[in-house]
C-alpha cells in the first residue's frame, strides 16, 4: 500500500482545467509504476462519461478509474493548486485538492480507503494540507492520524 | 431495508459512502442490508433507499428507490442528518 508518501505528493501544483489537474495526480501514481497508463486514461473517461460527482467533499476530487484498468498497486497520490480549479460540482467547488486513488481488488483497498477517510472527514486537518508548503508539513497530518486513530 | 450507496463506478466513492452510512446507522440503532454499486446497475437494482449526490441522482430517474442526497460523503454528521429525515 502505497499512501501520499513523498514521491506521490505534489505541492503547489499548477492546472488550467479539470483533466489537468486529474493527469497529474494519475502521472504520480504511474511514474512510480502503482498504475498504468491506461489507468489514467480510465479516469479521465470516467470524468467525461460520469461527470464531476468525484467531488466528494468541499475543495476535494478523488478521481479513480477501476481495478482491471490496470493497478499494480493499493495507491493514493496528492495534487495540491496553487490556484483552485472548478470542476463543475455545484456543492463542492473549487477544487484544491486531488487525490488520484489507485483502486485495486484487495484488502488493502478498503485499508487505503479507511485511512483516507480518517484524514479527509477532519475539516482541520483538510485545511492543513491545503496550506501546507512543504512535505513535512503533509507527514506530520498523517501522523497524526495515524496515532489519533 | 436495503440501501444501495451509488457512484459513477461502484470502486471508490461508493464504498467510502457505504462506509459511513453503515456507521451512522450503527449509530442510529437502524438495521438496514447496505451495498454499494455503480450508477449503471443501480437504476436495474431492487432497494428501499440510494444513498448518492446530486451530479449522480439525475441520471438516476428510473429508480423506483427514493433517493438521498449527500453532498459532502466525508461529513458523517451530514449523513446523519439526511438519513435521519429520509427514512421512514
Amino acid at each position: 500500500m502505497k499512501f501520499l508518501e513523498e514521491n506521490i505528493v505534489s505541492l503547489h501544483a499548477k492546472a488550467a482545467t479539470p483533466v489537468e489537474a486529474i493527469v497529474q495526480a494519475g502521472s504520480l501514481l504511474q511514474k512510480q509504476g502503482y498504475v498504468s497508463g491506461a489507468y489514467v486514461d480510465a479516469m479521465i473517461n470516467s470524468y467525461r462519461k460520469n461527470g464531476p460527482y468525484f467531488v466528494l467533499a468541499p475543495q476535494i476530487a478523488l478521481p479513480h478509474a477501476r481495478p482491471e484498468d490496470g493497478v499494480y498497486e493499493a495507491s493514493v497520490s496528492m495534487v495540491q493548486l496553487a490556484e483552485p480549479v472548478s470542476f463543475g460540482n455545484s456543492a463542492n467547488d473549487p477544487v484544491r485538492l486531488v487525490f488520484a486513488l489507485g483502486a485495486s481488488n484487495s484488502e488493502e483497498h478498503l485499508a487505503v480507503l479507511k485511512k483516507l477517510m480518517d484524514l479527509l472527514s477532519d475539516r482541520k486537518r483538510v485545511e492543513s494540507l491545503i496550506a501546507a508548503s512543504s512535505y513535512k508539513d503533509i507527514e506530520t497530518l498523517i501522523r497524526k492520524g495515524g496515532e489519533e486513530g | 431495508m436495503k440501501i444501495l450507496c451509488v457512484c459513477g463506478l461502484g470502486q471508490g466513492s461508493s464504498l467510502i459512502l457505504r462506509m459511513n452510512v453503515e456507521n451512522v446507522l450503527r449509530g442510529m440503532g437502524v438495521q438496514a442490508d447496505v451495498e454499494h454499486t455503480d450508477v449503471s446497475s443501480a437504476s436495474s437494482t431492487k432497494a428501499d433507499y440510494i444513498v448518492t449526490n446530486r451530479e449522480l441522482a439525475e441520471s438516476l430517474t428510473n429508480a423506483s428507490a427514493k433517493i438521498i442526497i449527500v453532498n459532502n460523503y466525508f461529513d458523517v454528521e451530514e449523513i446523519k442528518k439526511a438519513l435521519k429525515e429520509n427514512l421512514s
